[in-house]
């Protein structure tokens, strides 16, 4: 079982339920942090890393004693990474998407596989209970998705094996990185905030995620703050809330220490393994569907 | 003519209040909104759209059913898992696929198709504040980055051609495509961040992201006074790497209560938040015509 925790905007709280929900979760799981570009969930769960990989995109690189200038290559990349002028030809890895056409279309066989490094995958160990996985975007790397694919592919691996339930950090916002993050789920976490800005993007990623037919469930983070359309959205289209978390100064200064909101208080912690235990009642009544 | 961007890495830190105010206090400028995936602004600015444009960017691939024979290289070729078989018809997942053209170029019966695509709108306003480049990126699309640069494109015209100063711009969260695009010709990185874990961890990244296109940086601290110790700790990563510390503004609900009222902080009369964010903003300006 596979759950994403998601948002649309930023700093709604994403992090904080990943990290709640992993720690009063009552079956084995595995955390993912696929906020490649801000990874924040180690902060919080602290795992100790067993193991760092780099993450490499395969970029083209071009023998020119074979190269006969032929322009195949550059007449097919979509992404202006390899171009021929005259009797030159030059590649420019860091626009290279890692495609492999103009490796599979030379027909010299010309150009062979060169790397860039997109980031890091770390594995951890958080509580010696909590198995932790994480991409790291390198700083000045564009392209997200081909580093998250990599990290979900690890994912679906780990899970598989060990038989774990699985829950993802997603990274925020409605384009490729956050619908690739959801893509794997059986049931999607939407954390919101109960102001113009919050409300405005849960709807955006609510239009978004709609047409993966997945069960989706709501959290409202800052309850009591701004206004209070979300519940009359939520109402309207059947969209469960499993929990309210208030808006309280303690809260927040209980995450400026990096700790767990779960562990603040008996009753949060019971409320997060109530939110876990529901979540998994969704997605068997999914698959049994 | 500059080009400030205000940026945070991580989400949620109180970029577009601040923007709002600060496209409430800047002269002679034009605002744009960069935060092309989710974008907000809109809500504080409330624009009159004057023109709309499509954006399209890239292709497609689309498999034609009736050419197809099942012979399966298209989906043998593609690195990004995007073909599937289903009872042996070919199909591509239009949010899987990255529009590189292997399968269309590798098919042998020609049967697949690579039309353009249409990823979002981007928009011309009117606002209260004054004029307005803005954007929204269809649901699942890519080139986000290719849009940013477009708005930026279209800021940047749109400000030569009637004398503006001032480009202010609204940027996504994050250190990836669009967060890139953003930094271009950009004179000044306002980021604003929290004393929180989190906030500290992204302003490190983001800002060192700055540093590789050596745009200067301002750090503005929202909510500083959550956690002395961990607004300590910015303040020491500023002085350590050369960051104008340009505001530290509390924690206060009032921003909140702006944003309710689909203002602007800065049009609240009286306010110890909307002192500081003023502030703030002379020392940027001053910061810019440094």
């Amino acid at each position: 079982m596979i759950v994403a925790v998601a948002s649309g905007k930023g700093g709604t709280g994403k992090t904080t339920v990943t990290a709640s929900l992993a720690v009063t979760w009552s079956r084995p799981v595995l955390a993912v942090d696929l906020d490649v570009e801000e990874p924040n969930l180690h902060l919080f769960l602290k795992p100790e890393i067993t193991s760092t990989e780099v993450v490499p995109l395969e970029v083209p690189v071009v023998d020119e004693s074979k190269c006969t200038y032929c322009r195949k290559c550059s007449e097919l990349c979509q992404f202006k990474a390899i171009s021929v002028m005259g009797q030159v030809i030059m590649t420019f890895p860091e626009m290279c998407h890692g495609c492999g056409g103009c490796m599979a279309i030379c027909p010299e066989g010309a150009i062979g596989v060169g790397t860039r490094e997109l980031g890091v995958m770390e594995q951890g160990m958080s509580r010696e209970t909590i198995p932790c996985l994480t991409g790291r975007l390198r700083v000045g790397e564009a392209m997200s998705p081909p580093l998250m694919r990599f990290v979900r592919g690890r994912m679906r691996a780990q899970a598989a094996q060990t038989g774990s339930d699985v829950i993802i950090d997603a990274p925020p916002g409605v384009s490729c990185p956050a619908m690739s993050a959801v893509a794997d789920s059986d049931v999607i976490i939407l954390v919101t905030e109960p102001t113009p800005f919050g409300f405005h993007d849960f709807k955006l990623a609510w239009e978004a995620f709609s047409p993966f037919e997945k069960p989706m469930t709501v959290i409202i983070n800052r309850a009591g703050l701004g206004d209070d359309r979300v519940y009359g959205f939520c109402a309207e289209h059947n969209l469960p809330i499993l929990a309210e978390i208030p808006y309280r100064r303690e809260i927040a200064e209980h995450y400026s220490k990096g700790l767990i909101l779960a562990e603040l208080a008996e009753d949060l912690s019971e409320r997060f393994a109530k939110v876990g235990q529901e979540v998994r009642r969704l997605a068997s009544e999914v698959s049994h569907a | 003519m500059r080009e400030v961007v205000v940026i945070s890495g991580k989400g949620g830190t109180g970029k577009t209040s601040l923007t709002a105010a600060f496209a409430h206090l800047a002269e002679n400028k034009v605002v744009c909104d960069l935060d092309v995936d989710a974008p907000d602004l809109h809500l504080l600015l409330d624009p009159t759209v004057t023109r709309t444009e499509e954006f399209i960017s890239g292709h497609e691939a689309v498999i034609d059913p009736e050419k197809c024979t099942g012979c399966g290289i298209c989906a043998s070729m593609c690195r990004y898992d995007a073909i599937d078989a289903v009872d042996g018809v070919y199909r591509v997942d239009p949010l899987r696929c990255e529009g590189c053209k292997v399968c269309v170029a590798f098919c042998p019966v020609e049967a697949i198709d690579f039309p353009a695509r249409h990823c979002g709108q981007w928009y011309m306003s009117e606002t209260r504040f004054g004029p307005m480049v803005h954007a929204q990126l269809f649901p699942g699309q890519e080139n986000s980055g290719l849009l940013v640069s477009r708005l930026k494109k279209e800021a940047r015209a749109f400000a030569e051609a009637k004398g503006l100063d001032l480009i202010l711009c609204d940027g996504a969260p994050g250190i990836g495509c669009p967060v890139i695009a953003s930094l271009s010709q950009t004179d000044l990185a306002v980021v604003v961040t929290e004393p929180t874990p989190s906030g500290v961890h992204d302003l490190e990244r983001v800002a060192s992201l700055c540093g590789h296109f050596r745009t200067k940086v301002a750090v503005v601290v929202n909510k500083y006074d959550l956690n002395p110790d961990q607004t300590h700790r910015i303040e020491a990563l500023c002085r350590e790497k050369g960051y104008t510390l340009a505001a530290l503004l509390p924690h206060d609900t009032i921003v909140t209560e702006a944003m309710v009222r689909r203002l602007a902080v800065t049009e609240l009369e009286n306010t110890d938040f909307g002192r500081l964010t003023r502030e703030a903003w002379a020392t940027i300006t001053a910061l810019l015509n440094a």
